[in-house]
């Protein structure tokens, strides 16, 4: 009886190809999303319970017009110059206490980086583009910053090693270390970035 | 010689295909459980900003995505084109956002109720009057940790 030898042997030739449809399949339909972007927090709506006094020369005022022009401490500026001129102000430190900033120390600005504040204004009808460009270059004002004393306290840049602490992938006996050096620097250089609400002037 | 003279004229024999439903059903159930109804289709134009100062947005559970942009060429005609705030699949006003942010916030687990990012996807054309607003609703219900979604590339490209 022919049937005995069994059922004849399936031709799995075209397997490849249903692998290779699936595969281009699942190229063509997989975005891969966009999704880095500034991270920002938000002021909590309810106001600290003490008024802060501020010394007006700690206050570094960044003003953006509606047609994207910029006052930066009461004068014009172009936006090329800003990271320049956040990072003067920020690492200034007039009281002396800031051993590791390299300020020209004057007077008439911010006394040391964990008093200084840029505070960002801008009009109803600024353009989204100019508002994130000029929070780029404020953020990068302070990541420069930090880079600097993190390559001098640890060999590598600050925002590498916050990236691989914010990464749930790395182990957390290296997330562990990194935590107390992130915390260092951040605290050599706090974030006080403060966005009053917009004017429509 | 018979038996070789036999396989010769003899055609392939024919392939079973008693397993290709299977395949099907496989295919069937893996499209059935992969796809998520949830991935909106854009109504606004959102060509992002760029910036270098980015950081990446590692969890996808745990934000919440509000888009801002001019409606697309086929919204024009009835939605105008000033730019506008899609949530989820429709067109939405700057009050709704709020409560748009505690009903998302409600659908996900408790434990990460209060590690959730707002990520707002604004085209660069918008005005920062809309995004003042959103924000000001955001501060509003406690969401206080936005992320202003953008490109990576040069961000002086912005100004062009």
């Amino acid at each position: 009886m022919p049937r005995r030898k069994g059922a004849p042997e399936v031709n799995a030739g075209s397997m490849a190809d249903i692998a290779f449809l699936l595969l281009i399949f699942f190229l063509v339909t997989t975005t891969i999303e966009t999704d880095a972007g500034l991270d920002r927090m938000l002021p909590p709506m309810e106001p600290p319970e003490e008024d802060v006094v501020i010394k007006q020369k700690n206050i570094f005022t960044v003003n953006i017009n509606k047609n994207g022009q910029l006052l930066v401490e009461d004068e014009l500026m172009d936006l090329k110059n800003l990271r320049k001129a956040a990072m003067d102000f920020l690492e200034n430190g007039a009281d002396g206490s800031c051993n590791y900033c390299k300020g020209r120390k004057d007077e008439s600005s911010s006394d040391n980086p964990t008093k200084a504040i840029i505070s960002l204004k801008n009009d109803r009808e600024t353009k989204y583009s100019t508002y994130i460009t000029v929070q780029n270059e404020l953020v990068g004002a302070y990541n420069d910053l930090r880079n600097r004393e993190s390559q001098k306290s640890f060999g590598r840049d600050f925002t590498d090693m916050e990236a691989e602490y914010l990464n749930p992938e790395t182990p957390s006996n290296v997330r562990d270390d990194l935590k107390d050096k992130v915390k260092q620097i951040q605290d050599k250089f706090p974030q006080k970035l403060s966005e009053a609400e917009t004017t429509s002037n | 010689m018979a038996k070789f003279a036999k396989k010769k004229d003899g055609d392939l024999p024919a392939v079973s295909t008693a397993s290709l439903p299977d395949i099907v059903f496989m295919l069937l159930f893996f499209f059935m459980t992969v796809t998520t109804m949830k991935d909106s289709s854009l109504l606004v134009e959102n060509t992002l900003p760029n910036a270098t100062e980015i950081k990446k947005l590692e969890k996808k559970d745990r934000v919440i995505y509000i888009y801002v942009g001019k409606p697309t060429q086929e919204y024009q005609k009835v939605f105008g084109t000033e730019p506008k705030i899609q949530l989820n699949d429709k067109f939405a006003s700057v009050e709704e956002v709020g409560s748009y942010i505690l009903a998302e916030r409600a659908k996900k687990p408790q434990e990460l109720q209060n590690v959730l990012t707002t990520a707002l996807k604004v085209d660069r054309d918008a005005n920062m009057g809309l995004i003042a607003d959103i924000k000001q609703q955001l501060r509003e219900v406690n969401a206080l940790k936005v992320n202003y979604t953008t490109y990576e590339g040069n961000a002086f490209n912005n100004l062009q």
